[in-house]
């Protein structure tokens, strides 16, 4: 069952030709002729929840404005894609755009917004070209823009490119960056829906979620609902890569194993090797071990075996890869981009750069590898945002869980 | 004022709402230890030293910018919160130069003291001191920023207190630094000198130029007068060691300056001691500047005052009121042209 990659082989399906065609622009027609509460009712009842990694229903996002809301809603499309080894968004803003722009303006009609953001990812200027270009497309077919498709309601999309900060995809990293700042995120509460961009109401998505919108309206919520394995809520996008023969993105309702996944879909491990470990949801999740893989990939399984269903990016590690040596890219990666606001995630995340490097170069010692765990843990919900636990998480279960391989260096030295 | 009540550490307490649970527990001296935070520049949530837990919230809350609210049940010092403070601390102490022997700020320093507080000698980590150099281009300020804790304090109060907007943040991550303007020596920026920036920083990162190698800070005694430069009249603590100023600090928390000074009442302090400086009138005798009583030159001020005014007309003379003198002072004055020598002609030397 494909929903975001049911265009993947038409040629030209970035068109809004091809996507017209195809039974695009259908959902939006059928949501304009709805309330607000009901496009709400409706994705509340499919039990979408957030593909960007924190899980939260998106509906619920949507309720919160009856609550909060201010004189204007904006909203915003989280298309800051950083998570290394997490392929997802970029396929759909150039090879779907459309799809993307058409969830965007439903979730528009359910939330009052008139403008909308596209913050997307500096270094994907090809897509953010191909979103520009749908864009023109669609307003100049009315689908966006004044008055949509007559029914008086209009909306406005804008792309933002981002300047290359991982932590920008933090949703209010990612409004202060879109107000021309640095990007750095905001004390907590406010929330968003309370007090987002410009100080008003807004709501955030990420790409995916919001490209699921036009199938959950057009079907309905128990056509979402029926995909995913015991009403586990639709498909999910798994980008994989690492040692397997057939890297790439894949479709699969959610709840399928993690084992068929990197079997089946994947091809298998590379060369016929035997595999080591699997990092289930973009770096961030914790790595799980070659006898751990036989996990369901949602959120509540993956919650249960100590990580993440995260962004869906799975990296396939086979034996020959050094955990110490990944541990050490990891470090420096969050290190490299902790905003640096905060002083456990700052002086943190470049202390364990500092003590795996040492540990790697031979000159570690057993007490390094006690400090590395002793930061990561009290790093975990000390910090401003989950950037904290994004670069703790992955660090520590490669610690515990390959820990010999680390004690190895030390007895190299 | 509308009360709260809720538990900190098992006690039930009140406090007035609206506030912190760090001023909710300051208000019933319960202590938490803090560095980012000071009353004037507010919440701040930067350094994570203020942390607690929250019945029925996840994770650790930051006391300085969480509001207290009523029926919440607050702990303030559980190993977790224990050991993240001390982890923070230790992590400052091993990221930058923090040796305390010859460091200006020895002994008002408040990392040392929140270090003290947790009982830390020595951190646990490794030490990688920073190697940054230091700016010494600013007239007045010293900033080394290998002391630096990135509390954010020198940057509000540039931007939202005395509205220079000259510090910011730049770069990320550990490279994070206060810079002034893009990037600039503090000597070449657009920095007015006011010094706010030095009253707010916790650590020795930026310190007053003249007080250098002058006295530890327990060694000088606090004088509070008021800033004699000007009619508004800020409050202001001269740090005196034998009777040397060594620096002056604005008094925080009393009007009018809440602290707040400007580079003259901060920094020019000099003529106090300056062997320049006129103790006593002078009155010009056969081509000479002599020393006179205060009753002489007021007689002969007064005399040729009248002499003018008789032979010219008041509008002969005219008043000009000094900008170091108070309010009270320059009002007397405008009196005095007014009604004594009966001129329009007062005039103040801030107004040009």
């Amino acid at each position: 069952m494909k929903i975001l990659l049911k265009n993947k082989e038409i040629p030209d399906s970035q068109s809004i030709e091809i996507y017209s065609g195809r039974g695009g622009y259908a959902a939006l027609k059928k949501a304009l002729s709805l309330s607000p509460e009901e496009i709400t009712s409706i994705v509340e009842e499919s039990g979408l929840r957030g593909r960007g990694g924190a899980g939260f229903p998106a509906a619920a996002k949507w309720k919160l404005l009856t609550k909060y809301r201010k004189k204007t809603v904006y909203l915003i499309c989280n298309a800051d894609e950083g998570e290394p080894g997490t392929f997802k968004d970029r396929y759909i803003m150039e090879s779907d755009p459309h799809l993307l722009i058409e969830g965007m303006t439903i979730a528009a009609c359910a939330t009052g917004a008139h403008h909308g953001f596209i913050y997307i990812r500096g270094e994907y200027l090809r897509m953010a070209k191909a979103l520009v270009k749908a864009i023109e497309e669609a307003q100049a077919k009315g689908f966006l823009g004044n008055n949509i498709m007559d029914s008086g309601f209009s909306f406005f999309i804008d792309v933002f490119r981002g300047a290359g900060a991982y932590v920008c995809g933090e949703e209010t990293a990612l409004i202060e960056s879109l107000e021309g700042k640095a990007g750095r995120p905001r004390l907590k509460p406010p929330f968003p829906a309370a007090a987002g961009l410009y100080g008003e109401s807004t709501v955030i998505h990420n790409v995916t979620t919001l490209s699921f919108i036009p199938f959950i309206i057009e079907n309905g919520p128990e056509a979402f609902k029926a995909i995913g394995k015991l009403g586990r809520g639709g498909t999910k996008l798994f980008g994989i890569s690492g040692h397997v023969n057939n890297p790439g993105l894949y479709e699969y309702p959610m709840g399928t194993s993690l084992k068929k996944l990197i079997y089946e879909a994947a091809g298998g491990i590379k060369d016929g090797k035997r595999l080591k470990a699997v990092i289930p949801g973009g770096l961030s999740s914790p790595i799980l071990k070659h006898d751990e893989i036989d996990v369901d990939m949602d959120f509540q399984s993956l919650h249960s075996v100590g990580t993440m269903l995260g962004s869906g990016g799975i990296i396939v590690l086979d034996e020959d890869t050094s955990i110490p040596l990944i541990a050490q890219k990891t470090a420096k990666f969050y290190a490299h981009e902790s905003c640096g606001q905060c002083a456990p995630c700052r002086e943190g995340t470049n202390m364990i750069k500092f003590l795996i490097e040492r540990i790697v170069t031979g000159s570690g010692t057993e007490k390094d590898i006690e400090q590395i765990l002793r930061l990561c843990r009290y790093i975990k919900g000390s910090t401003i945002c989950a950037f904290g636990y994004a670069a703790a998480m992955p660090i520590e279960t490669m610690v515990k869980k390959f820990r010999s391989e680390f004690e190895a260096f030390l007895r190299n030295s | 004022m509308e009360k709260i009540s809720l538990h900190i550490d098992g006690k039930p307490v009140q406090a007035v709402k609206g506030n912190s649970i760090l001023n909710a527990a300051r208000q019933n001296g319960i202590y938490i230890p803090t560095l980012c935070y000071h009353p004037k520049t507010g919440q701040a949530g930067k350094c994570r030293i203020c942390v607690v837990e929250v019945e029925h919230m996840p994770g650790l809350q930051v006391s300085c910018s969480l509001e207290a609210k009523d029926g919440m049940v607050i702990h303030t010092n559980t190993k977790r919160i224990a050991e993240t403070r001390k982890m923070i601390v230790e992590l400052y102490l091993s990221n930058g130069k923090h040796n305390c022997i010859s460091c200006e700020a020895n002994g008002v320093c408040e990392l040392q003291e929140v270090a003290y507080y947790l009982g830390i000698e020595k951190s646990g980590f490794p030490v990688v001191e920073k190697d940054m150099p230091v700016d010494t281009s600013s007239p007045m300020i010293i900033r080394d920023m290998n002391k630096c804790i990135q509390c954010y304090r020198c940057i509000t109060g540039c931007n939202d207190i005395t509205v220079n907007e000259v510090l910011d943040m730049g770069f990320r991550g550990s490279k994070m630094t206060v810079i002034c303007d893009t990037n600039k020596p503090m000597g070449k920026s657009s920095c007015a000198v006011c010094g706010e920036c030095v009253q707010l920083c916790p650590t020795g990162a930026l310190i007053e130029k003249k007080a250098v190698g002058k006295a530890r800070a327990w060694e000088t005694e606090k004088s509070r007068t008021t800033c004699p430069y000007c009619g508004v009249g800020c409050q202001i603590n001269l740090h005196v060691k034998e009777n040397e100023i060594i620096k002056v600090s604005g008094v925080e928390d009393v009007e009018p300056n809440y602290g707040a000074l400007c580079i003259k009442g901060r920094f020019g302090y000099d003529f106090v001691h300056s062997s320049d400086r006129l103790k006593s009138p002078l009155l010009r005798k056969n081509g000479k500047l002599e020393e006179v009583s205060w009753e002489e030159a007021l007689d002969f001020t007064a005399g040729k005052l009248l002499e003018i005014k008789k032979a010219h007309g008041p509008d002969a003379i005219v008043g000009i009121g000094c900008a170091r003198s108070t309010n009270e002072s320059n009002y007397v004055m405008m009196k005095f042209m007014r009604a004594v020598i009966g001129t329009n002609n007062v005039d103040h030397c801030a107004r040009t």
